[in-house]
Order: structure tokens, then sequence, then C-alpha cells
């Protein structure tokens, strides 16, 4: 659902291929026929922005009908869990939970809470940066348990009869009401993915920015957990829920951020006003129950890589030289200050959001205000290229060129935390350098005009330690030992360490990134190897390395029921050896090794050790996963069906049309369009085509794959084509407030109109790919897009909103 | 050493994914310049057809309404068939066109002189000759990489095993038993194309598992070779000129008396 894998991950795509021809069922859930759903057994067309009513139905159709893995859900969830008597769920509000403040649009989280639970000083920025938040893996728990549980599930306030009042009305005739999907599809969709679920068999959910593109992004991916933990599909083979990533390393660029409220490892950047010295990040940041319970020696030993021997427990670890966030600094953020003319200079790198995010035209305005602009890219792609359309630009633009992928060594780390090395194959051409020689040398030469500075604000620059090895003709620094430095070492003898299990909060330590720790163990390039599948078990572990210590499945302690033998043989995969006393299987135990099934922790125990021996999932505070969230999202505990910013219907579900909390950005250059907007009938959608790769700047420019997909086109169905007298492969102008764009027609039964609520509602597809540069160039689809964004990872809605579509091309 | 087996291609349409990476490998390897940016409006393709500058093309159809569950898109990616009984290469004055020791058919640009019989000669419409310099080009079926034991670009960059390549013996024994499993599965109309030694072209040196007939893929049903009846022609004309001769000895003959 919410991915068109075979297009925009080909070469993955061919293990789905592999599944179906031993036997697997492929279901693609999509608004659009794509060669996805040409490959699935079954294709089951929705209406874009609708797929919380449909996960909302699943869920329902489990608890209903008895389908659930009751013992894994009473076991490994948070299903017994009694929630506060102050909350209100959506049923009882009309679609907003409790703690809803109108003037600020934000939730007050408190209500949420477990029964019994006192929520910390934390509280207050969670609102800010929700799921990295301080406390989101959960509370001061004592003795890693909550308060008040019922382990027959009755208890009206428990977790599971609150998850069952909540998606109560979440019934197969609302599904062909919201989403357009007849009921008797929606039924064949559920009795398949329950028959293939429970002991013996298990499901998994594949998702992309089809999900995450939305106000209620995230809460379409906690649609799909609360499912897939009802019918016990998580930490087990065959199970769990992939988001494919939409290019290569996106996954490694959150685990060592390129994100303003993380650093690495998800540990949370400290904030202005609340966290003055280490003691108090560890204090917010550790709950003294679960894995987290150890971020005091993850951050002291990233401040030590950082630092070296400058940082020491007398300075608190150079803790005072992180930033604190004082503010939203995200990307869209960051725009706005620049279009307000307070943001003096900006870095892209390897980006083209001028094509490639929403609102580009406001993208091209807000640049015109910097003073100056870095790119690096291949080529020149729009954002380098934008002041050429403004004849008074007075940002200075600095063009460096880029190395690709085979002109340097490095890592990529894909969807399943697998970390893969990739060694350079030949010398980049001329100026063009890679990301790892720009930013060693950029930081080298700052480093230099600073040296003899004595103002305090320099010495964060000038205290790194920032000796890598340099290696080639250009004298880029060694990958690799960066990656040993990401890895970690010891201080004293500087060998390399094996597991973040070794990580001290005394210094003793330096390692660039926790969950990585051991990625570089017995001082080898674990990520290089490449042992062939047919010369290993079919897990694998010999080839690249997977964090966290190259286990392929996380929490697969949940495999084994809770005396530690496998749910069933056919699915057997970590169980516990009693013989030997250990757990054991075919992959990386993620448990400690030695903890029995039937430990029971001592009163005073902290972090891992307060967990139970039947509690696999380690990183939550009461060692269960969550079907409820009490802490970490701003939006809610559970998903709630809401309609996108711009829809052409009512919300059916409730009295409240969107996410409440969602972040608007109501402007002249950012207009919305009015729920049911005449102006606006059509719903549409942006995506990919497997010839281009994202914004461009890969593609465009290359003969062989421009003339694959030469032209920016929009998709419609017969009957829109009909209606709206567009003709096959001429032009239509497509329109919203934001924008006009001009595409050719491409008339398709791949596009099919739904009916909804009793009308007919038309979907209009178009792929993003173009610009004005390249080989092949027209208008980005992008610019038709607003900013409208979800609250806890301000990413932007570009899957569903609303437009006109006509003949002809575009005014000049 | 075993004697050199006859090499080929085996493609299963019914695992390809329209990626079209076969496309993009073949010219990288093959250094085959672009082949125009038009946009075409045949769903997603925008190569149009096999030619000089083309040596793999994928097909796309849609097929039915979808308001009907049986909506199908197909996709089948399209190459010199390296036919057994060869007319480009019979017909070829120059022998630019010769047979490798792989049992595929290759043209030598170095000699090729753009007659253009081949692409007369060809039932399927391959070979072609290029406009800038009149010489004719096809598949080599990689020819160079075949004689440094590499499997042909395309065949290595397709994701899915749709393009194999292997020994034209097992591949007709794996293709037969991947129809037999689509079929067990319910794909009644999955089928082989070319994969049969006594069809007009004697059997297809790259052949295919296809989901439907092979005109709906722009395939002909049923290919003959052009060059097949050539033999029997020249037996016909030489009785006709023999008959002629007869005929005008005996008027001669006839007049004499």
């Amino acid at each position: 659902m919410g991915s068109n894998m075979a297009e925009n991950h080909p070469v993955g795509f061919q293990w789905v291929m592999e599944a179906k021809r031993r036997g697997a069922r492929i279901i693609h859930i999509d608004p659009r026929f794509s060669r996805t759903s040409a490959m699935a057994h079954d294709h089951v067309p929705l209406r874009a922005g609708s797929d919380i009513a449909f996960l909302g139905a699943l869920i329902n159709y489990a608890i209903t009908n008895d389908r659930c893995f009751r013992e894994y859900v009473c076991a490994y969830t948070n299903a017994i869990t009694i929630v506060s008597d102050d909350f209100r769920d959506t049923e009882d509000l009309d679609g907003l939970f409790s703690g809803f403040e109108s003037e600020s649009c934000k939730y007050a989280l408190g209500s949420w809470q477990y029964k019994g639970f006192e929520a910390g000083a934390a509280a207050g920025h969670r609102e800010l940066i929700g799921e990295q938040a301080h406390g989101a893996h959960g509370g001061h728990l004592a003795h890693g348990d909550p308060p008040y549980v019922d382990h027959t599930l009755e208890d009206p306030r428990c977790v599971f009869q609150i998850l069952k009042r909540h998606f109560s009305r979440y019934t197969p005739e609302m599904v062909e009401e919201v989403c357009g999907v007849p009921r008797e599809r929606f039924l064949e969709v559920a009795e398949a993915v329950c028959d293939n679920s429970g002991r013996e068999r298990t499901t998994a959910f594949v998702y992309s920015v089809g999900w995450t593109q939305h106000t209620v992004g995230v809460q379409y991916i906690r649609a799909a957990s609360i499912l897939q933990l009802l019918l016990g599909n998580i930490g087990r083979p065959g199970g769990g829920i992939l988001a494919l990533r939409g290019h290569a390393s996106i996954q490694g660029s959150t685990d060592i951020p390129t994100l303003f409220n993380i650093l690495p490892g998800y540990l949370p950047m400290p904030s202005a006003g609340s966290e003055d010295d280490l003691a108090d990040w560890i204090q917010l940041s550790s709950p003294p129950t679960g894995y987290w319970g150890h971020a005091g020696d993850y951050m002291t030993s990233l401040l030590k890589a950082w630092w070296g021997p400058v940082a020491t427990e007398d300075n608190d670890y150079c803790f005072d030289y992180l930033p604190r966030i004082d503010s939203d600094h995200s990307a869209y953020a960051a725009l706005l200050r620049m279009d307000a003319a307070e943001v003096e200079g900006y870095l892209v790198m390897g980006e083209n959001p001028v094509v490639g995010a929403a609102n580009g035209k406001l993208w091209r305005k807000a640049l015109g205000k910097l003073k100056w602009l870095v790119v690096r890219d291949l080529v020149e792609v729009e954002t380098a290229s934008f002041w050429r359309d403004q004849p008074d630009c007075q940002t200075e633009v600095f063009l460096l060129p880029a190395a690709s992928h085979v002109e340097k060594s490095g890592s990529f780390t894909n969807t399943q935390r697998l970390l893969q090395w990739h060694h350079q194959a030949i010398e980049p051409p001329g100026d063009c350098r890679s990301e790892l020689w720009f930013m060693y040398h950029l930081g080298r030469r700052v480093r230099e005009r600073l040296r003899d500075s004595d103002d305090p604000k320099d010495r964060p620059v000038l205290d790194l330690t920032w000796e890598y090895p340099t290696e080639g003709p250009s004298a880029d620094p060694s990958a690799e030992a960066v990656l040993r430095e990401i890895s970690g070492y010891r201080i004293a003898d500087g060998t390399a360490l094996d597991a973040y299990q070794q990580l001290a909060d005394d210094g003793s330590t330096a390692c660039g990134c926790w969950i990585y720790c051991g990625v570089y163990a017995n001082d080898e390039n674990q990520a290089a190897r490449r042992r062939p599948g047919s010369e290993q078990t079919w897990v694998a572990p010999d080839w690249g390395w997977a964090w966290p210590l190259n286990r392929r499945i996380l929490y697969n302690r949940a495999s084994a029921d809770p005396s530690g033998r496998p749910w069933s043989e056919r699915k057997r995969y970590v169980w516990w050896d009693d013989a030997d006393g250990k757990w054991t299987g075919e992959d990386v135990p993620d448990f400690v090794a030695d903890k029995a099934p039937d430990y029971d922790p001592p009163e005073d125990a902290q972090a891992e050790k307060a967990l139970r021996g039947d509690e696999p999932f380690i990183m939550q505070a009461d060692g269960r996963a969550w079907l409820y969230a009490p802490s970490g999202l701003v939006d809610g505990p559970m998903p709630t069906h809401y309609e996108p910013q711009e829809s052409p219907i009512d919300n059916l579900l409730y009295g409240q049309q969107s996410n409440p909390a969602r972040r608007q950005r109501a402007r002249a250059d950012n207009a919305y369009h009015r729920v049911g907007d005449e102006r606006f009938p059509f719903v549409f959608t942006t995506y990919r085509l497997t010839e281009h790769h994202t914004a461009g700047g890969m593609s465009r420019w290359l003969p062989y794959l421009s003339e694959l997909q030469p032209e920016f086109f929009v998709e419609v169905s017969p009957a829109l084509a009909a209606l709206r007298g567009l003709r096959h492969r001429e032009w239509a102008t497509v329109s919203t407030l934001r924008a006009e764009v001009e595409a050719r027609v491409l008339v398709t039964e791949r596009i099919t109109p739904l009916r909804v609520s009793d009308r007919e509602i038309h979907q209009i597809g178009l792929p993003y790919h173009w610009g004005e540069n390249g080989l092949a160039r027209g208008d980005s689809a992008n610019d038709l897009l607003s900013l409208a964004l979800d609250p806890n990872v301000q990413i932007g809605e570009y899957k569903a909103a609303t437009c006109d579509i006509r003949p002809g091309r575009r005014p000049r | 050493m075993s004697a050199q087996q006859r090499m080929g291609f085996f493609t299963d349409t019914s695992v390809c994914i329209g990626c079209k990476a076969c496309e993009v490998a073949c010219k990288e390897w093959n250094d085959v310049p672009e082949d125009g940016l038009e946009f075409t409006g045949q769903s997603y393709d925008n190569t149009g057809e096999l030619g000089a500058s083309t040596w793999r093309h994928v097909a796309f159809v849609e097929q039915g309404s979808a308001d009907d569950m049986d909506f199908r898109w197909l996709m089948s990616s399209d190459v010199c068939k390296h036919c057994t009984s060869a007319a480009c290469l019979e017909v070829c004055p120059t022998g630019a066109l010769f047979r490798t020791e792989f049992g595929t058919v290759v043209v030598q640009p170095d000699v090729c002189n753009g007659c253009g019989y081949c692409v007369a000669a060809c039932p399927f419409g391959v070979i072609d000759r290029r406009e800038e310099d009149g010489r004719a080009w096809k598949c080599t079926l990689c020819y160079d990489r075949l004689k440094d034991g590499l499997e042909p670009a395309c065949a290595k960059a397709c994701p899915t095993d749709s393009i194999q390549f292997g020994e034209l013996e097992d591949l007709r024994v794996r293709a037969q038993g991947r129809v037999e499993e689509l079929q067990a599965d319910g794909v009644a109309e999955a089928r082989l194309y070319g994969d049969d030694p006594s069809d007009g072209v004697g059997g297809f040196g790259a052949f295919f598992l296809l989901l439907d007939d092979p005109e709906v893929y722009g395939l002909p049903p049923d290919p003959v070779s052009t060059t097949r009846d050539l033999p029997d022609l020249w037996k016909h004309t030489a009785l006709a000129a023999g008959a002629l001769v007869a005929g005008v000895a005996a008027a001669l003959v006839g007049r004499s008396r």
C-alpha cells in the first residue's frame, strides 16, 4: 500500500517476484494501476488520502471477527494497559482527542498517558519534535510495568477495549463510502490478510512515500503497526512493515541524520532552556527501563568521537558545544524564513527542491532572497539555475560539481538497515569531488581561518576531531576511516569496538553512532562483506552488515512464545536453548543473550535488566509494543481518518475534517482550496516513474533515460478525458491556486474514477520528474502543491490534493 | 572441452516488470545512440520498435477496461530472434552478416556496405539501417561479452530474470517447465513463442514465453524465413525456363519441317 515498488525499487522487487514464484499472494492497494499492480494477484484501487480508513477497517475486522493472534497480543503488546481516566477518544469528541487547544492547534499530551503515570517535565517540547522527543519511548515506570493492567482485556479503559471502540466505526460499508472500494473487495483483502497470519503464517506490508507524504502521514504507518501487532506479524520472519525509501541511503540519512532535531542514532537534539547540562539531557532521555536507559553511554561516546581529548568529565564532555533547538528548523520552516529574508546563505547538496519539493514557485522566490547559495550536484539542476529567470536576482550562486557514486567509496544503508559498501571504480572527472571531500576540506579551511580566534563560539569548530587520512590525487578523506570512527573505538588503546553494549559514559569509549557500533568490529569493514547467498544460511548474515549488531529482524524475541519456544516450526527463527542457557536461532537474537524467558527483574533493576524475560520490545520502557502510543506523537495516540488538507468531500467519519494538529501555512503564495471547491473538483497525486530519478538530476541529462520518458505527461481516465474534452497525446493544463502546469495527455484505463460518498471522484496522475533544464524538459508537477505538513515530522502532503484540468497549453 | 553449444535468450514475459533496464544496459554496453525524444502515447512505451538504434524494446500492452477485474498490463522485452534459418544472413552479399561460434547472427559493421537487402529479408522487421551511416545494425547477443565468458548486458541487468541467457537446449527445457508451472497456477494463456525448430525460421535462438497471442505484442504469429522458398522458386523457374526452351525449339523444329 502507498508504494509502487516495481517501478521505484525494481531491484528489490525481484524478491517480491521470487516470493510470488514460491506461492506468495501479492495484493496491491493503491490509487493507480501501476507496474506493481500489473505484477500483483490483485489490485484494489482506493481514493488517494483514504488509507487510514482502509487500514482502520482491517483492524476492526480482525478485532470483531476474533482474528487477532490473542496470545501474542496479550503477551507482547500494551493491550492490557489501563489508560488515564482523563483520556477522551475521537468517539467522544467527534474526531478530536482530549487535550486539543484550538488556539494553538496543538494537543496537550498529558491525558493520553497510562493511568497512574506522571507526565515527565519534557512534555512541553514534545509538541515540537514528536516521535524523536524525550520520553517518546515511554516514561518512568517502576520495574518496567505500567501501574494498572488487565490481563483479561475486558476493562473498558484498557488499551484493547479503547482500540476496539475507536475503530468500531471503520466498517466495510464505511470503506465503500470513503475509499471507493466495494465492500466485497475489502472483505477479500481482510480475509486474505487474516488467513495468512497467526502461528503458522505471516504477512508483510510494504509502503513508501504514498503513506508518508500526508498531513497525517505518521499515523498511516501507526495504523499498519497496530494491524501487524494484532495479527502477530512483528519480529517474525516474513512479517513486518517495510518502509521503502526514496533513494539510496535515505535510511542512512536518518540514522546519521540530516535532520534538525536528532543526533546520530536517534538521540534527541537538546533543547534551549530545558537541558543546560548533560545530566539534564540524560535524565530527560533515559527512561530508567529498556535500552534507552543507556542513552548517557551513547551520548557521551558521541561527544568523545566529535571532540576527542578536549571532551572530559570536567567540561561535561563538551555537551555545551552542541547546538540547542529553539524552534522548528525543518526544510519548509527554513524556506519561509528564507522568503522573509532571514536566511543569508544556504547549502543544497544532492537535492533539487525547486523541482522535488512542494510549491516550486515559492522556492524560486525564496531562493532569490538569499545572499548566497551553494549547490553541489552532478549537473546544473533547476535549483542552481533559478536566477536565470529573475533579472534582478542578487543571490550569488555557487555550483560545485559533485562526484557520482562510482567515483567515491562509501556505504549505503537500505530500508532493512543493511549497510553495503561500494568501492570507488574511477577517479571523478575535472573538479568533481565527493561530499566527504567537500565537508572535510571545507571544515579544514574554516578551522584554518579561525585558528587564532579566541572567541568562545569558535571553540566547537576548533576542538573537533578532524584528522582523517586522505587518499588519491584529490586528497579524498578515507571513507573507511570515517566508518571506523562511526563504529567506535576504545580511547585508551584505539582498538575497535564490537557492540554498543561496550559503550560507557565515563569517557573511555568514542562512537559516532551507537546503533552502528560494530560495523567495524575486529578492525574490518563489515559492510564490505559479500559472501554469496548460496554459500551461507537463508538469513545471509555474511552479506553486508545490518544495525544493530548485524541483526536482520528487529525484536526477533517475538518470534518465540513467552516461554521461549518458536510459535510454530514453520516460522521458527530465534528461541531459548534451555541446555545452553541462552537465546539462539537463525539470526542474532535481539535480546540479552542469557536472559531466561522466566526472568523476573529485581525491584531496583535498571535499563534492559528491568524488563522481564518475556518482553521482546526492548527499546520501550514497558518492553511491549504499543498498540496505543501514550507519548511520542503529537496528533493522537491512535490513527484516525482525516481528509487531506484539500479534499473534494467532507470527512464522513467525524465532524473534524482534517488532522487538527497539521501544520498549515495559509498565505497568498500558498493558498489552499476549500473542501468541495467547485473550481478544483479533481484529486491529483504526484509520483515517480522507473525511467527517471526523483527531481531528475541523475536522469534528465542522460539520453538513454530521457528517451524512455521524454516529456511530462498527465494520466487521466477515459471518463475524465470525455468530461473535459482532453485528447490523447495533446496538451492539457492542470491548475491549482499555486500554479498552472502543462503536460501531454495520456488517456489510460489504468486510472479509474471511484464512487465515493455517492458521487464520482476523478483522480489525476502526475509524474513529477521534469524541469526546464536537461534533455527531457517540462513543467514541474510539484509546483501545484501547497505546504501542508504532518505535525510529527514536518513532511509535506504530496500524495493527495485537488486541482482542475483543461485542454490546451497554459497561458504564457 | 566440449564443443561450443548454441547460445540464446529465453525471455519470460510473465515476470517482466517493464523497467527497461535491458534497453539501457544494451545501449550502454554497445554504444548505441539515442533514438529520439518522442512521447508516443503508447502506454509507457516511448521506444516504439526495434531498429538500428534500439536493440531491445519493451512493449507495453494495456488490455481490457479498468471496470473489469481482468484488466492486464502486459510487458515484454523484444529482441532479434537469431533465427536458425536467418534470411538476413542468407541474402547478405558481402558476408557482413555471419553466424558465430555461439550460433548467433551478427553484423560486422566494417564489412557491411549498406545495401539493405537484410532489412527487407527479416520477417520480424528487426534489422535496420542507421540513417547517419547507412549501415545495418542489430542485436549481436553481445558477441564481445560472450567471447569473454560473460552473459549479454540485457540479461545481466534484468532484475527479475525475465531475460535468461544460456545454452538453447537448456533454455527450452527450462521454458517448458515454466509454462507448465504457470498453467498449473491457472495462467492458461501462457505459451512459448519461437521454441519450435520446425517453425518457419527453424526455431528462434531468442524465444519467448508470452501471455497472449504474438500479434498482441506486435509479433508475427507464424514467421517464415523469406529465403525459405527460394530453392523451390528457382526450381520452378528452371522448369518454366526449360519448358519455354523446349517450346521454342519445338516451334523451330516444326517450322523447319
